[in-house]
Order: structure tokens, then C-alpha cells, then sequence
């Protein structure tokens, strides 16, 4: 995933004039294409497995509280909008916007994920206790990856933004890294209603 | 189910015996000798498949190399003129032809399909279960276990109960019907008859690790009054052994750690993690039809499995070659 | 957009240096050039199609007779699982992202891939995943489960070796590097095209690589699930296929063959996108029904994905469910039908010569016709389930895989070469070649059709005498020998031309596309001085010879005259009309991608041998390419 955003950086300054996308948000658009597939994969594994069971969650596991999750998915789904700021803020050349927007991305994304680490401690199932303990993990663990794995790229485009790296002209890197973070974000309302939501309306 | 038996064509006879002597030198278990009306349904299908790709195959080669030799009798630089464009080529033999051909095969499918799947009443219920590398054999309504040699009745249709104890294994009769899995966690069902008493050969045909290749069985259709015989000799309980070997086998199996894995119904021996034994001295085959079952064979084998069948689970039993004759006198006479 | 005249020529030794891959081994590990990636790709994936094809004619050996005992039931386990997970993962899909990747950008007039880095980090991947998986022969414990590895068998319960690890993980690895290409594949297409390259005159080549790239992004996300949870029990003791923790053996097969399936098609279409670039050329006319072609080309895509339950047919899924993939199955039929009369009416209308890459499409239709018809056989339901797992199926895939795959790819060796290597194959050993080829496939293949009705299932170590199973199975063996004979000439062809064989000249077949309007065999470091404009779907067949593009003065045009070869920079192009858009800059010769990859391995070692220490030093490797990379790049691209 970094890889594509990586590959980003390649792009030279555009032209304004430019009519389409650039090379990288395709490069960008084909590979969340194919991890979508991969939730998409592990969601539907998560699905048969259930609809196979008789009990759900199995072995007497409750399913998982509604408490809390909500407040932190609305902080994740929350966190594109100041990514949206902030790549709108450097199309047109304003440099505090961007630095203040990855910021407050970067806080928000971090507070979910350090929420992630607290349920998962909280938790009191494992991941080896039967097939429902696997694939919650799994899936979860998996969506909190891609979070740590978005937050490092805005961690290496805020470094790129302070030291001025970026402009009008020269912002397709900003695009391309929002573009994966919205993604993150949008997945998570899968996940959240299929392994959260889903298991509470039996 | 036994409209299309009387229907096929002698040509179409004559191929199956071409294509069933093609190999010849054996007694093939061939799916295209089918012995039974599943069998024979799925050899139908094979058979109006066989004319139709005939058909497909002549015509469409043909016109391969007809269309790759036509234009080298043209002039260098000039095609062949003619009159047959390419839509046409296009849309006749890409889209019309195949879609009615393939229309027939769906139509075939369905039928086929709903026919196979239909249970029969009044069928004989047995359960088998897969094991690595052999198949354990339960007559629920008779209360009868047996193990790697199946015994049905002629003529009367058999609904078998199919799982597996380990990992996935697949039943398959090529003279008797189709092929189902096995698969842990899972009741699969396969239905089958066979129209005449005889020995039809079983395979397991999903990959199940190191001695896949040998984990074969035996169907053995019996008439009705024959296998009435078999199954109420298996339900009375085993008498004591026959002779005075015997008597000194029965002591060294007892002995021996023969039962902590094998079963003898009305014994000490309850072992559920290998074939029950009750019935062996009247099984033909030994180790999932490895081998035939004879002395010899049998000494070799409790001596060591894993000679003619490497890798298998039961483990090699050293014993003093007295003792193991007395063994497989015990064996033997186990009916 | 008007034509350049006159050639700057003093811009021609400037332009070489500036290409030109440091010597030796430093050039070796850093270029990014798309050429020296493909011919890598080929000949890499060869290495293991001879790995592969050796393990089947030992396994023939061993199946030549009944209760033969030239291989242990351990070793011949191995054998097949690894001939046939070599096969696919590590010679067909490669290979064919070989010659995509040396044809597409020349094809498509660009001067190199979109992410050209990223076209290096899927070869090493690529590389890498291959001697990882290979690495278990050198130790004698190959992967043992069969190519799809199904499971409970390939759980540690079953499996405690370290076998299966080299299969799960290995699979996991591979399948990043054709999900790199195939993102490097579509952007390409959509991106880099010549002025005038509209959607619609697309070189079928392109074509077949595109919808192979999109069945690629859908498709291997399933199966790099389905091995890392198989990987994940294995390792970590998790649940997920475990049936009595309420876990499904029945969930993996599932995942497999979501991708099992279109991954077959992932071969085959690029195959037959080979086959409709070369039938045109020799019976000198365009392809008939081009529409119909590439509509079918992506038919065959979206279908592909609709029929994987066929090959679970067996498991006892109900009827109903059973039915509709049944049918699914039937209906892949139409479009390669369509294709089959695009061939034929092409050569019907024109003038066949009966050149080495013709006689292996010839051969190809031949046997792709058979194994498209037994293909239709297994997909009804009821007579799949006699079939299914004997080697009737053996007799169909190989004769689609083998057949329809293999015989295109040696066509594409005797058509492609000389433009790679500026020399061309001996045509009189091409056709002895093919003819063994053609005879040995055959005698080896259809035979097994027989065996599966003859009730012999397939992944038998040996098998009992007297069940007339003995004569068929000799001449299959007399078969493969013959076969593996005939690839053997090739090879031989193929050395005598590096060394001895005619120059071929920039179009030595008088070609159409533009691969072939490059100045030379092998075409120059930058493919094009000028990137040539392109008037119809034929480039170089149109009355007019091909005009060269010339640079203009906005970010957008700069790049096409030869004061883009001069400054390594190539034109990007809007998605549907090709029309210019902006200017890239191709890095330059970079290791990142290699140390991107070997962290990539590293990982996977440590995964393999269960050392959290390894892994750590990999992960440490990898970050520092990733860093390394998303930071340099700027001076990367001088
Ligand atoms: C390149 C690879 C390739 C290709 C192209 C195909 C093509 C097809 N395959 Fe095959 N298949 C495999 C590779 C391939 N397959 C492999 C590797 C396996 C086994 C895996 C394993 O178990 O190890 C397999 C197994 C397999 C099975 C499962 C069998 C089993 O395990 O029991 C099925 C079942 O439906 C199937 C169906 C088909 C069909 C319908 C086509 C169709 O696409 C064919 C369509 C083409 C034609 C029909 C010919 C041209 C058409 C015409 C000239 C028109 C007129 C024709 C008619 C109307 C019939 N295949
Ligand atoms: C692209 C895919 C591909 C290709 C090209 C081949 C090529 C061949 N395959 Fe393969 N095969 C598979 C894919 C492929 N196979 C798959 C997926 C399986 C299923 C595996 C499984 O069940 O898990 C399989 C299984 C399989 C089996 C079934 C094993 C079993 O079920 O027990 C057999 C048996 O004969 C076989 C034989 C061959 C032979 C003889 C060739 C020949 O074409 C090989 C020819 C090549 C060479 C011979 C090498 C080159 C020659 C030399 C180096 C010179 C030496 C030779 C001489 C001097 C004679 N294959
Ligand atoms: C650890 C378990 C174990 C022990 C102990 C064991 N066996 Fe076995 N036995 C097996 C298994 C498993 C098989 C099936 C092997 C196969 O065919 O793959 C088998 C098969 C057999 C068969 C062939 C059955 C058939 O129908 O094919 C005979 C006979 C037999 N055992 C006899 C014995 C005797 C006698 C002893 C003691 C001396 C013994 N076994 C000890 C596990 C065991
Ligand atoms: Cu049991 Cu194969
Ligand atoms: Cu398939």
C-alpha cells in the first residue's frame, strides 16, 4: 500500500491545465481496488462461517459492546474531513492548512487506534479460541494495520508539508494519501456493521 | 431412470466398447461399464456429450485447417475471394451454434442433476466414514460394523451417509455412480444400486495425504437372500474361536496392543481408531485393499504395515513366529 | 501535432548515455528498464519450467508401470504439488507478465512502464518468491498437499513439516508480485499511450494483458487470504478452518478457487492475446471481428468470476446453488467461441504462411478446441461428478494449461524473440520443435482422458496391475518424453540464435504494430526517438508510413519529440483518447525496489523458520526501501 504512495512522489509538478488524474491516484485507485477485495474477501469469510454456525458468536462469546465503538467511529469516519481540508487547503497553495488538517488527522486516527489496542485488552476471547475469535481479530486487526500503515504516510507527508515539499503546484503526493485514508475510513463502515452492528440484530 | 438404457444407439455401443478395450489387459473399473442405474445415467450423458463434441470437434478443426491451407493456393500478396463473411463466420459458429448446443447440455444438467439427487424409497442406509487410509463401515438399522469391503444388496437402491474423521476423502464407484466428498464437520449423502450381484471397485479419489493411492475398498453386491445371510451372521454374537491356534491368537491379540485401536465385537478388544476386525477372516483385501487377504499376507502385514503400504498408521508388531501364526489363525477365523 | 522532419541527430549519443544501465552488476540489481525486466521475467520463468517439467517426467517414470518403486509415496506427493505450483505460480504467470512487460509499453508507443520501479520490484518479488518456494527441494521437503493445498490435510494436525509453510507463505509472496504488475499493467494502458492510440485500436496483446490485470487485482486477494489464514493456523494455532472450533474446511476451497479460477483464465488470455497478434500477421489481414475479440477478451473476465464452485462439485453443496455455476460454467463457452471464429475467419479470408509461430497457433487451436470441449463436459454437474479428481480432469487442464497456455508462449518465443534479441530463431528447428510438441502432447495427454473414465483418480503414487490401466500409461510416458524432447529444440534454437542467427532486422515478420516500428532488434534503451502517431488500428500497415511525433513547448507535449528520449522523459496521456496530458520523467537505476524486496523475503524467512529476529531484520530491510523510497525519489528522478 505505502508502495503506491511512495511510487506518488514520483509525480512531477502538473500542469494546471492537466485534464485527468495523474498516474499515481490511478496507481493509487487500482491497488485500494484490490484491497478492497481483500476485506471484502475476509468479510464474506466472516459471514459463511456465521451463517454455517448455530450459535453466533460462538462458544458463549459475547458479542462485541456498542458503548464505546461508536464514539471512535465517528472520530475515524470524522478524520477525512480534515483531510479534505487539508488537501483543499494545498491545491490552493496554503500551507497552514495543510499542516494544521494532517495534524488533526493524525490525532484522530491515532486515538482509534489506540482504541483498538484497549478493546483488544479488554477483550475476553482470543484469537485462538474458536473461529469467531479468529476472524474477529483478524478482520479488526487487519483494518487497524492499514490505519497504522495510513497514519505513517501522513506522518511522512507532514514531515514533507513542514518542510515545504508541497504547493499549488506540486500536490498530487496529499491527493493520492488522502485518497487511501478515505478508503480506510469507508471500510471501516463495513467492518464496524458486520462484525459490531450485524451481531446485535440476530 | 432406465428409459435412456434401451435407447443408445450401436454406434454409440460400439464406441464404449472401443473405448473401454482401449487399455485392455485388466478389468477396468470404468465408468463407461456402468453397473448400476447412476452410473448408467451419468454414462448416457456422457454418451450424447461424446456425439454432440464429436460433432464440434470435426467441424470446427476442419474448418481450422481448411481456413490455414485455403489461401496458400492463392497467388502471393492476394487472399482467397470469399463469399462467406467474417460476421458471419462470427455469429453463426461463435454465437448461434453454441448457444443452442450448450442450450441442450443445460437442459441435460437439470434433468440429470434432479434424477441423481432424487432419494429412492425403501433404500438401505449405511453409514461410511473415511479414515487415513480406510474406510469404516456402519449398518445403522442392523447394528452391524464392518470395514473396507461394503456389502450391498442387488437391486435394492443404497443411501450411504459419508464423513470423514480426519481429513477430506472422497467416495467413488466408477461402475456404480459418481464421486462425493467426504469432508470433517459434514453428512454428505450419495445414492447408488447396483443391478447385479458382483465386486465393484472403490477409490478414494480426494487427496488425503501420504497413502491416498492405497486407500481403496470393495463394493461387493450380493443377491438379496445372500446378503440377508451376510448382515444377520454379523448381527448374532461371535462365537469363540474355532481352534485351539485360534484360542492362542485371541490370547497374543489380547495381549498385544492390537486392541487399544481395533474393535472385535464381544471381546476386550473396543479400539475406534482402526478397522473393527469382527468379520476379517471373511474380507478378501487387506489395509484398504493393499493386498489380498491371506496367511501369508497377514503375517507380513502385522509384522510390518508398512511394507506394502509405507506410512500407514498401524504400527509394526515384533512377535515370535508362533505366536504370530496363532494371530492370524485367530484372525482368519474371525466371520 | 506536426511531423518532425529532420532528426536532431546530434542528440543521438547524448540520448544512448543517458539510458544506458551502469555495467556489470551494479546495472543488473538497479535498472528499471522494462525491456531488460520482461527478458528477466522470461527467462526466469523458464529456469522453473524445466524445474517443473523434470518433476513430471520423474513422476511419469514412476507411473509408467504398476506398483513401481522409482520414488517414494513421500517424494511423489511432493512432485506433483510442486510441479503443478511451479507450473502456475512460478512459469505461466510470470511468463506471460514477461512478455507483457517487454511488449505492452513498445506496443502501446511509450517509452517505458507508468511506475518503472515498481516494474523492478515485482521482478525481484517475483525472483525471490521463487527461490523461497524452490528452496524447499534444495532441503528435501517440498510442499506435499497438492497445488491447492486443501485443507484439514495442510493444517500442522496433518502436516507438521515445514513443508506446507513453503506453499502458504510462498503463494503470499508470489502474489504480490502479480498484483504489482497488474497495477503497473492498467495504469499503463489507461496512461501511456501514443497520440492517436485510441480505446479502440488497442493492439489485442493489450487488450488480453488488461483484462488479465483486472482479473488479477479481483482475484488474487482471495487466494493471498486464503494461504495467510492457512499460514495463520498453522503458525499461530487459529481457528479458521478448524471444523470442530467452528471453523470451515469448505471456507478455503471457497477462497481458492475464487481465485483458482480466474486465474486460469489469467494464463489463458494473455495466451490468446498472443495468438490474435500473430494469426493476423501471417495470414496478412487484421483480425476479424475485432470488437467481437476484445468484448470477448473481457467477457471472459467478468464471467471468470462467476463459476468457481465447479470445481467443488463434489463436495456436496446443494443442487440448486450447484446448478446456477453449472450453467455459469456453460456459458464461458460463447466468448471463446467468438474468439475461435475471429482465427478462423481471419484465415479463412486470408493467406496463411505456414511460419513457426503460425504452426504453434495452428497447434494451439487444435488442442484448445479439445480441452475447451472436455472443459464444457466437466461443467455438467452429474458428469463432473464421475470425472472430477480422476485424470480425466488431469487430460482437460493439461490441455488447456499445457496446451492452450504452452503452446502460445512458444509461438510468442519464435514471434517476439527476434525483436528482443535482434536475431531470429532457426525456422527448420522450430518446426521440428513443434511437430514433437505437438505429437508427444498428444500421446501424453489425451490418453489420460481414457484413464479417468477407466476409474484411475488422480495424485496416485502407484497404482494396483490388472486394472487395464498399464498400456495407457506407458504411452502417456513415451509422451512426455517426447514433449520435453520438443521443448528441448527450442532451447536449442534458441542458443544458436544468440550466437548464430540471421539479424532480424526492426520488422522481420512485416508486422503491424508498433513493437515493431522501433528502430531496431532489440529496440534502442528509450524504444522510441519519437514517439510515433498512430492512424489506425494497424500502425504499420496503414498506406502511410508512421509519423513521428514532435516535442511542443507546454508540460504536457515536451515529451514527444526526441527532446524527450534526450531528457528520459515519456508523455502520459488522458485515459480514452490519448491525448497529451502531462510529462513523466523515468527514474533512474535504483536498488530500493531490490532492498524492498529482499526485506520482503527476509520477512517471509523469518515467518518460515518461526524467528521473530529474522523477521525483525526484515522488516527493518523493508522500511528502509519504503523510507528510502517514498523519500528519494526526487532524486531519483534526475
Ligand atoms: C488455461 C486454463 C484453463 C482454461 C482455459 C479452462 C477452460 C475451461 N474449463 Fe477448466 N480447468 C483448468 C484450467 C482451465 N480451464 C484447471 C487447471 C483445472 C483443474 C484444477 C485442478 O483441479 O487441479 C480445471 C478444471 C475445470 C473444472 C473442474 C473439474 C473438476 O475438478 O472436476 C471445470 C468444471 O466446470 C472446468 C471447466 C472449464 C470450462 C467450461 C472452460 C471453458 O473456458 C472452455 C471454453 C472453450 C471452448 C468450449 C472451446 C471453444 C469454443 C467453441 C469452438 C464453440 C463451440 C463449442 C461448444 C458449444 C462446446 N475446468
Ligand atoms: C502450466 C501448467 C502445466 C504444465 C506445462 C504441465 C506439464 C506437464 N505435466 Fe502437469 N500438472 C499441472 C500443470 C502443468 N503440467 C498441474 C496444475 C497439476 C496438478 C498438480 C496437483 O495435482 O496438485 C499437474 C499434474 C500432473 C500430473 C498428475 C499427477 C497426479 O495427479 O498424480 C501428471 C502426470 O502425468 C503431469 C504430467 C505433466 C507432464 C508430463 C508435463 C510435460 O508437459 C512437461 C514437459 C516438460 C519437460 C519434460 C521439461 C523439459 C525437458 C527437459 C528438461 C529434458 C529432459 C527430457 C528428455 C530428454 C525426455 N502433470
Ligand atoms: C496404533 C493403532 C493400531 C494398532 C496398535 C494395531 N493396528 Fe491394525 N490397523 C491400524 C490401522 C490405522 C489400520 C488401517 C491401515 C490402513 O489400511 O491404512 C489397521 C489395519 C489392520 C488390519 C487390516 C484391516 C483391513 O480390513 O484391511 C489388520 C488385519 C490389523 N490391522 C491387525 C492388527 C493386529 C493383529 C494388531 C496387533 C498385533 C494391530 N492391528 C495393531 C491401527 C492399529
Ligand atoms: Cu482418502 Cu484420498
Ligand atoms: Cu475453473
Amino acid at each position: 500500500m505505502t508502495l503506491a504512495a511512495a511510487e506518488a512522489v514520483t509525480e512531477p509538478s502538473r500542469s494546471r491545465e492537466a485534464k485527468g488524474r495523474s498516474i499515481a491516484w490511478w496507481g493509487m485507485a487500482v491497488l485500494i481496488a484490490t484491497e478492497a477485495m481483500i476485506f471484502a474477501t475476509l468479510l464474506s469469510s466472516y459471514v459463511f462461517v456465521r451463517a454455517a454456525s448455530k450459535e453466533w458468536p460462538l462458544g458463549h462469546i459475547e458479542p462485541p459492546e456498542l458503548g464505546l465503538i461508536w464514539f471512535f467511529t465517528a472520530i475515524l469516519l470524522g478524520s477525512s474531513g480534515p483531510m479534505f481540508f487539508a488537501e483543499h487547503g494545498i491545491k490552493k497553495g496554503n500551507q497552514a492548512r495543510l499542516r494544521l488538517g494532517l495534524a488533526l488527522v493524525s490525532i484522530m486516527g491515532a486515538s482509534f487506534l489506540g482504541f483498538l489496542v484497549y478493546e483488544y485488552h479488554e477483550l475476553e476471547f482470543g484469537i485462538r479460541d474458536n473461529a469467531y475469535g479468529s476472524l474477529f481479530y483478524a478482520i479488526t486487526g487487519l483494518h487497524g494495520a492499514h490505519v497504522a500503515g495510513g497514519l505513517l504516510m501522513i506522518g511522512m507527508l507532514q514531515i514533507k508539508a513542514w518542510l515545504g515539499r508541497f504547493s499549488a503546484e506540486r500536490h498530487e503526493t496529499v491527493a493520492v494519501i488522502g485518497m487511501y485514508w478515505h478508503f480506510v475510513d469507508v471500510v471501516w463502515i463495513f467492518v464496524f456493521s458486520t462484525l459490531y452492528l450485524s451481531v446485535h440484530v440476530s | 431412470m432406465t428409459a435412456g438404457r434401451r435407447h443408445r444407439t450401436a454406434a454409440l455401443a460400439a464406441a464404449a466398447v472401443a473405448l473401454v478395450t482401449v487399455g485392455c489387459g485388466g478389468d477396468p473399473p470404468s465408468a463407461l461399464n456402468p453397473q448400476g442405474p447412476q452410473a448408467e445415467r451419468i454414462a448416457d450423458v456422457w454418451w450424447l456429450m461424446f456425439a454432440m463434441a464429436t460433432a464440434v470437434y470435426v467441424v470446427v478443426a476442419g474448418l481450422i485447417i481448411a481456413a490455414a491451407m485455403r489461401g496458400r493456393r492463392a497467388p502471393e500478396g492476394e487472399a482467397r475471394p470469399s463469399r462467406i463473411t467474417d460476421s458471419s463466420f462470427i455469429w453463426v459458429g461463435g454465437v448461434i451454434a453454441p448457444a443452442l448446443i450448450l442450450g441442450v447440455l443445460a437442459v441435460v444438467t437439470v434433468d440429470s442433476t434432479n434424477d441423481l439427487r432424487r432419494a429412492e424409497p425403501g433404500a438401505l442406509r449405511i453409514e461410511v466414514t473415511g479414515y487415513r487410509w480406510w474406510w469404516d463401515v456402519r449398518y445403522p438399522d442392523h447394528g452391524v460394523v464392518t470395514a473396507n469391503e461394503i456389502h450391498i444388496p442387488a437391486g435394492r437402491p443404497v443411501e450411504m451417509g459419508l464423513r470423514s474423521a480426519d481429513v477430506i476423502h472422497s467416495f467413488w464407484v466408477p461402475e456404480l455412480a459418481g464421486k462425493v466428498d467426504q469432508v470433517p464437520g459434514q453428512r454428505n449423502v450419495i445414492r447408488l444400486q447396483a443391478d447385479k450381484p458382483g465386486t465393484y471397485r472403490g477409490f478414494c479419489a480426494e487427496f488425503c495425504g501420504l497413502q491416498h493411492a492405497k486407500m481403496q475398498y470393495l463394493v461387493i453386491a450380493d443377491s438379496p437372500a445372500d446378503f440377508t445371510r451376510w448382515i444377520t451372521r454379523r448381527q448374532r454374537p461371535p462365537g469363540g474361536p474355532a481352534s485351539e491356534e485360534a484360542a492362542l491368537g485371541q490370547v497374543v491379540f489380547n495381549r498385544s496392543t492390537c486392541g487399544a485401536c481395533h474393535s472385535v465385537r464381544g471381546t476386550a478388544a473396543t479400539g475406534t481408531s482402526a478397522p473393527d476386525l469382527s468379520d476379517f477372516g471373511s474380507r478378501t483385501t487387506i489395509g484398504a485393499v493393499s493386498m489380498e487377504n491371506n496367511r501369508v499376507n497377514l503375517a507380513e502385514w502385522i509384522r510390518n504395515p508398512h511394507e506394502s503400504k509405507p506410512g500407514n498408521l498401524m504400527p509394526p508388531t515384533y512377535l515370535p513366529p508362533e505366536e504370530l501364526d496363532a494371530l492370524v489363525a485367530y484372525l482368519e477365523s474371525l466371520e | 501535432m506536426t511531423l518532425l522532419e529532420e532528426r536532431p541527430e546530434a542528440g543521438e549519443e547524448a540520448v544512448e548515455t543517458i539510458w544506458r544501465d551502469a555495467p556489470g552488476l551494479a546495472g543488473f540489481f538497479s535498472t528499471v528498464d522494462h525491456k531488460r525486466i520482461g527478458m528477466r521475467y522470461i527467462y526466469t520463468a523458464f529456469v522453473f519450467f524445466f524445474v517443473a517439467g523434470l518433476q513430471a517426467l520423474v513422476m511419469r517414470a514412476q507411473l509408467t508401470t504398476a506398483e513401481a518403486d522409482v520414488v517414494s509415496p513421500e517424494v511423489y506427493n511432493q512432485l506433483f504439488t510442486m510441479h503443478g505450483t511451479m507450473m502456475i505460480f512460478l512459469f505461466n504467470t510470470p511468463v506471460l507478465a514477461g512478455f507483457g512487460n517487454y511488449i505492452l509499453p513498445l506496443q502501446l508507443g511509450t517509452r517505458d512502464m507508468a511506475f518503472p520501479r515498481l516494474n523492478a520490484f515485482s521482478y525481484w518479488v517475483f525472483l525471490l518468491s521463487g527461490i523461497f518456494m524452490i528452496s524447499s527441494l534444495l532441503i528435501g521437503k517440498q510442499p506435499d498437499g497438492g497445488w491447492f493445498a486443501y485443507v484439514p490435510l495442510t493444517e500442522k494436525a496433518y502436516s507438521p513439516g515445514i513443508n506446507m509453510d513453503f506453499w502458504g507463505l510462498g503463494v503470499a509472496f508470489a502474489g504480490i508480485s502479480t498484483t504489482v504488475g497488474a497495477v503497473n499493467f492498467i495504469v499503463t494502458t489507461f496512461k501511456m499511450r501514443a497520440p492517436g492510440m485510441t480505446v479502440d485500436r488497442l493492439p489485442m496483446f493489450v487488450w488480453s494483458i488488461l483484462s488479465m490485470a483486472f482479473m488479477v487485482i479481483f482475484a488474487v486477494p482471495a487466494v493471498t487470504v486464503a494461504s495467510l489464514l492457512l499460514e495463520a493456523d498453522r503458525l499461530f494455532g487459529t481457528a479458521f478452518y478448524n471444523a470442530e472450533q467452528g471453523g470451515s474446511p469448505l471456507l478455503y476451497q471457497h477462497l481458492f478457487w475464487f481465485w483458482g479460477h480466474p486465474e486460469v483464465y489469467i494464463l489463458f488470455v494473455p495466451a490468446t492475446g498472443m495468438i490474435s497478434m500473430i494469426i493476423p500477421v501471417f495470414a496478412r489481414r487484421p483480425l476479424a471481428g475485432y470488437t467481437w475479440a476484445a468484448a470477448s477478451l473481457i467477457a471472459i473476465g467478468f464471467i471468470s468470476f462467476g463459476v468457481w464452485v465447479h470445481h467443488m462439485f463434489a463436495t456436496g453443496l446443494p443442487a440448486l446453488a450447484m446448478s446456477f455455476f453449472s450453467a455459469a460454467s456453460l456459458i464461458i463457452a460463447i466468448p471463446s467461441g467468438v474468439l475461435f471464429f475471429c482465427w478462423i475467419a481471419t484465415m479463412w479470408r486470408g493467406r496463411v504462411e505456414w511460419t513457426t509461430p503460425m504452426l504453434f497457433a495452428l497447434g494451439f487451436m487444435l488442442i484448445f478446441l479439445l480441452g475447451g470441449i472436455t472443459g464444457v463436459m466437466v461443467a455438467v454437474l452429474p458428469f463432473d461428478w464421475q470425472v472430477h479428481d480422476s485424470y480425466f480432469v488431469v487430460a482437460h487442464f493439461h490441455y488447456v494449461l499445457n496446451g492452450a497456455v504452452v503452446f502460445p508462449i512458444f509461438g510468442a518465443l519464435y514471434f517476439w524473440l527476434p525483436k528482443m534479441t535482434g536475431r531470429m530463431l532457426d525456422e527448420r528447428m522450430g518446426r521440428w520443435s513443434f511437430w514433437t510438441m505437438f505429437v508427444g502432447f498428444n500421446l501424453a495427454f489425451f490418453p489420460m482422458h481414457i484413464l479417468g473414465f477407466l476409474g484411475m483418480p488422480r495424485r496416485m503414487y502407484t497404482y494396483p496391475g490388472g486394472l487395464g490401466w498399464e498400456a495407457l500409461n506407458v504411452i502417456i510416458t513415451v509422451g512426455s518424453a517426447m514433449f520435453g524432447l520438443g521443448t528441448l529444440l527450442t532451447v536449442v534454437a534458441v542458443v544458436r540464435s544468440r550466437t548464430g542467427g540471421k539479424p532480424a532486422g526492426p520488422n522481420p515478420w512485416r508486422a503491424d504494430s508498433l513493437e515493431w516500428a522501433t528502430a531496431s532488434s532489440p529496440p534502442p534503451h528509450y524504444n522510441f526517438e519519437a514517439i510515433p502517431i498512430v492512424s489506425g488500428r494497424h500502425p504499420l500497415w496503414e498506406d502511410e508510413p508512421v509519423r513521428d511525433a514532435e516535442s511542443g513547448d507546454d508540460s504536457a507535449t515536451r515529451a514527444y519529440g526526441p527532446e524527450g528520449a534526450v531528457r528520459r522523459e515519456t508523455p502520459v496521456t488522458t485515459g480514452l483518447d490519448a491525448d497529451p496530458e502531462e510529462t513523466m520523467t523515468i527514474p533512474g537505476e535504483t536498488y530500493v525496489p531490490f532492498v524492498l524486496a529482499l526485506g520482503l523475503a527476509v520477512i517471509f524467512v523469518g515467518l518460515l523458520v518461526e524467528a521473530t529476529l529474522v523477521g525483525i531484520v526484515g522488516l527493518v530491510l523493508a522500511a528502509a526501501g519504503l523510507v528510502t523510497w517514498g523519500w528519494r525519489t526526487e532524486a531519483d528522478l534526475k
